[in-house]
């Protein structure tokens, strides 16, 4: 790339004028904003290494008897190509695919982000039903904040795309919509990222 | 518990203010608690018909309320913070003037001004107060303020998200001012400790009303110190190297990055919190694998970068004002620079001191301790820079200067019982004394009180146009020095001797005479926050006679000293191009520097918005019925804040253009008025002569 990077991540580019310079200050923000939000995922997974023992288990059931690793691996897939999905969206806004190509991907961001957490929701109930809830045991508290947490923001992810669409139906793609939309991409995939430390430490380890 | 929770009120009925427990059994306790909660009710009272009478809720929401101008938030984050002042100083002094009628015997060991429970309740809201909602709006008003003008900057980089900020701290604090009169607050002092606070001991809403005003807040204050990165990264004036900037800029760098980095740990250690409490989750309960020390180690790692976050943007101001009253250049602004970013740093990595009993092995401690000793050295260094940058100038004893000394004898005896405390063996001995209470009084009141306190008078005729009075300024500092004095020296005594923090009585009449003495700081402090509200009182009456609206009325040296005062909306007619290091004070020594810019343009500035109200409004809402269980009310607002932000999504919002005109005539007529002015010598500081044009050729900053 010959052109300047103002921000970390696809730029817009000079192309878009305005929006290109813009950009760079609020999709900085947005990035630090993560780092803070990165924190509180890593005290989690912190938590949930200092749970994840006989004592914080309190003779509950452990991940032996509640991890469903194919359900598992099927959200992880899921999820990541619903990252994937995303690079439609952000190529097609960089090159201005139009309109109905920008909704196109972003619909099929919410699909993929949907089955991620309609597979997520299923292995919920089920622990649940197998005895593994929150209020047994302090691994369990951390599970459930940990995960639950990170299914919130895919929650999020999926209304913002939403919100995202209606925009670009209603005010077409202008600059706070270019800007808003590369900042969704950040969160789209810092979310997979955190999927990543979560699949490999909360499911993998225990298992392993 | 859930029996008696009504649908439509949740566990709110006529039994939880202070006055049914008056009615129920009358002693001191309860007549304090209702006279508390009476000086609240009647303040609301006065307060609305005040602005009622003198028909002001119209500007108040036109030009206040509904700004998105980070000077104007600034503003009104100071004036939150001195409101929670006064609350936490009273109740400071009544926990003194208890204490020194708690003398019990051993039959009989209840004894003094209230009961055990409230003088918890005492503890706990001032600790909460003091730190979330006094030192933190104070700084982050401070740096609101200047910030973007010591930078060359119009705003700061997401203005409405500055007004979501002050609303969601401004909600926080709504929620522990309402607690004194509806229900109770928590007992748990201001950290909170579970088990203790967990459902099982602490079943009522006292700490649901902390943990959601924390939340809450600290929500504010993440989103805050983001803004306040990236205004630092992005909206520099060009020519405004890093090195370049005012050193005030500098230590709001360092908060900015810590408030990113800190403030998720008070979020996460709160939230585990509220799930123990509201959905039985067991991260911090004695039984089914919950563990406690987890909560103290979170907690601190918030806690303990949070003190730097207090200190240092008063590092800034002292390195402003050290500077400017002495009419000298700041002394090794390169070692300061680098001194406030390992300060910033090394904060991250010795929040074990505060827990050196706690059990863990003696390594870990010793590796802590070291860590907090290594944390003196900076902060060494920048006091003798202070020292050095006045020596030999011609230092003029206004207020902020004041403050400085009474900083300098008293911040370096509170560093030196840190360095005590920060060795293992001997925290083991005083830990959980008064001694403990004593020590970190003596770093945050001489440094982030009288740090912000000189902060406010040095830039306040900035923000109104008018000088505060030196006389009442200079009093005011001294009655808290001596206040400071009084109050906290006596603590480190009885801590030696024995006596445990957070007491409500003892039994051993040699505590007595040093809780008398320190009764009597707290008149002394009490007086100072009756002369510091005299002191906004009779500046504002003899306004006239002290106004400059030349802007410049210290004869200052960075950028902020080149507009007019009070500062127009739009700070710059031109966004500046610098120069140097102190540019301003540069300009000075080539000659002319009230230039005016050869060509003006149209200002483009954000739009006023009600946005940040509404979304204060719903998060207030929101804790409040989670405080209460009104479960409907809660879920109405979790849902309303999301909803607001997509609606304004959906608008496409045009900013609002300032005229070129408009900013040309306002300019000329500065630049005309600043011509005619006589200028002032430093002789003339404190007297009306001092319009805010200063000597120039007396400058040497």
């Amino acid at each position: 790339m010959s052109e300047k990077s103002l921000y970390p991540g696809l730029n817009l580019g000079g192309t878009h004028g305005k929006a290109h310079e813009k950009a760079e200050s609020t999709v900085f923000g947005f990035w630090v904003f993560l780092m803070s939000d990165l924190i509180i995922f890593g005290i989690l997974f912190a938590s949930y290494a200092s749970y994840l023992n006989p004592m914080g288990m309190a003779g509950g059931p452990g991940p032996n008897d509640l991890f469903d690793i194919t359900s598992v691996a099927i959200q992880t897939a899921f999820l990541l190509f619903g990252g994937i999905a995303y690079a439609g969206v952000s190529l097609g806004l960089k090159y201005e695919h139009g309109r109905a190509k920008l909704i196109g991907w972003l619909l099929v961001c919410a699909v993929l982000g949907a089955g991620f957490l309609f597979f997520e929701v299923k292995d919920f109930i089920t622990q649940a039903g197998e005895g593994g809830t929150p209020q047994v045991s302090g691994w369990l508290s951390s599970y459930w904040a940990l995960v639950g947490l990170h299914g919130f923001h895919v929650f999020s992810g999926i209304l913002w795309i939403l919100a995202m669409i209606g925009q670009i139906a209603t005010r077409g793609v202008d600059d706070a919509v270019k800007i808003r939309l590369s900042m969704l991409g950040v969160f789209w995939h810092f979310l997979d990222l955190i999927w990543v430390g979560i699949f490999s430490f909360v499911f993998l380890v225990p298992l392993a | 518990m859930s029996g008696n929770t009504s649908p439509i009120f949740g566990n709110l009925n006529w039994n939880v203010t202070p006055y049914t427990d008056l009615l129920q059994h009358v002693d001191s306790s309860t007549i304090v608690g209702a006279g508390a909660a009476s000086v609240l009710v009647f303040g609301a009272i006065a307060g609305v018909a005040l602005f009622t009478y003198m028909r002001w809720w119209g500007p108040l929401y036109r030009i206040w309320l509904t700004s998105p101008d980070a000077k104007k938030i600034g503003i009104m984050y100071i004036a939150l913070a001195l409101v929670m002042l006064a609350r936490g100083i009273i109740e400071g002094f009544v926990m003194r003037a208890h204490q020194a009628t708690a003398l019990g015997t051993l039959a009989q060991p209840e004894a003094g001004l209230v009961a055990p429970d409230h003088f918890s309740q005492l503890f706990s809201t001032h600790g909460t107060i003091m730190i979330f909602f006094v030192a933190m709006p104070l700084l982050i008003g401070l740096i609101n303020f200047v910030l973007p003008q010591q930078l060359g900057a119009r705003d700061m980089a997401f203005p409405v998200l500055n007004q979501v900020s002050l609303g969601l701290t401004a909600a926080g604090a709504a929620l522990i001012m309402i607690s004194l009169l509806v229900g109770q607050f928590g007992t748990g002092g201001w950290t909170m400790y579970p088990p203790y606070t967990g459902i099982d001991f602490s079943p009522g809403e006292g700490v649901d009303y902390w943990l959601w005003a924390i939340l809450i807040s600290g929500m504010g204050s993440t989103l805050t110190g983001m803004n306040f990165a990236v205004t630092i990264f992005k909206e520099r004036a060009p020519g405004m190297h890093f090195m370049r900037m005012p050193l005030f800029c500098w230590t709001s760098l360092c908060v900015a990055i810590m408030l990113v980095y800190a403030m998720p740990a008070l979020t996460v250690s709160s939230a585990m919190l509220a799930l123990d409490r509201y959905a039985g989750f067991h991260f911090f309960t004695n039984a089914a694998g919950g563990n406690m020390m987890n909560y103290a180690n979170i907690f601190w790692m918030f806690g303990h970068p949070e003190v730097y976050i207090l200190i240092l943007p008063a590092f800034g101001v002292f390195s402003e004002i050290s500077s400017t009253f002495s009419g000298k250049r700041l002394y090794g602004y390169t070692s300061l620079v680098i001194a406030s970013m390992s300060i910033a740093v090394i904060s991250f990595t010795v929040w074990l001191h505060h827990f050196f009993t706690m059990g863990q092995s003696a390594g870990v401690n010793i590796a802590f301790g070291i860590a907090t000793m290594i944390i003196g050295i900076p902060t060494g260094v920048k006091i003798y820079d202070w020292m050095a940058t006045m020596w030999r100038g011609r230092v003029r004893i206004t207020t902020p200067i004041v403050y400085l000394t009474g900083f300098f004898l008293l911040f370096v005896i509170g560093g030196l019982s840190g360095i005590i405390l920060a060795n293992p063996s001997i925290d083991y001995q005083v830990h959980n004394s008064t001694f403990l209470v004593a020590h970190f009084h003596n770093v945050i009141i001489p440094g982030v009180l009288y740090g912000m306190l000189a902060g406010i008078h040095y830039w306040f005729p900035k923000a109104f146009g008018f000088r505060l009075s030196e006389t009442w300024g200079r009093r005011t500092a001294y009655l808290f020095v001596g206040g400071f004095i009084f109050t906290f020296m006596p603590l480190y005594v009885l801590g030696m001797m024995g006596f445990p923090r957070r007491s409500p009585t003892f039994q051993n009449p040699e505590f007595l005479p040093w809780m008398y003495v320190a009764a009597f700081g707290g008149v002394l402090m009490m007086c100072a926050l009756a002369s510091l509200m005299w002191t906004f009182w009779t500046s504002y009456r003899n306004r006239t006679a002290l106004a400059v609206p030349g802007g410049d009325p210290w004869n200052g040296s960075t950028l902020e000293w080149s507009s007019p005062a009070p500062v127009p909306e739009w700070t710059f007619p031109q966004i500046p191009q610098i120069q140097a290091r102190g540019d301003w004070g540069e300009a000075k020594r080539a000659g002319d520097p009230w230039k005016g810019p050869e060509r003006y343009t149209d200002i483009e500035m954000p739009a006023n918005t009600a946005h940040g109200l509404l979304i204060a409004g719903a998060a207030f809402a929101l804790g409040f019925a989670m405080v209460w269980h009104i479960w409907w009310l809660a879920i109405l607002s979790f849902l309303a804040i999301p909803g607001m932000i997509a609606l304004r999504g959906m608008r496409v919002i045009t900013p609002k253009i300032i005229p070129a005109a408009e900013v040309e005539e306002a300019d000329r007529r500065f630049r005309q008025q600043v011509a005619s002015l006589a200028s002032a010598t430093r002789a003339d500081e404190e007297t009306e002569r001092n319009r805010g044009v200063p000597d120039l050729s007396e400058f040497a900053g």
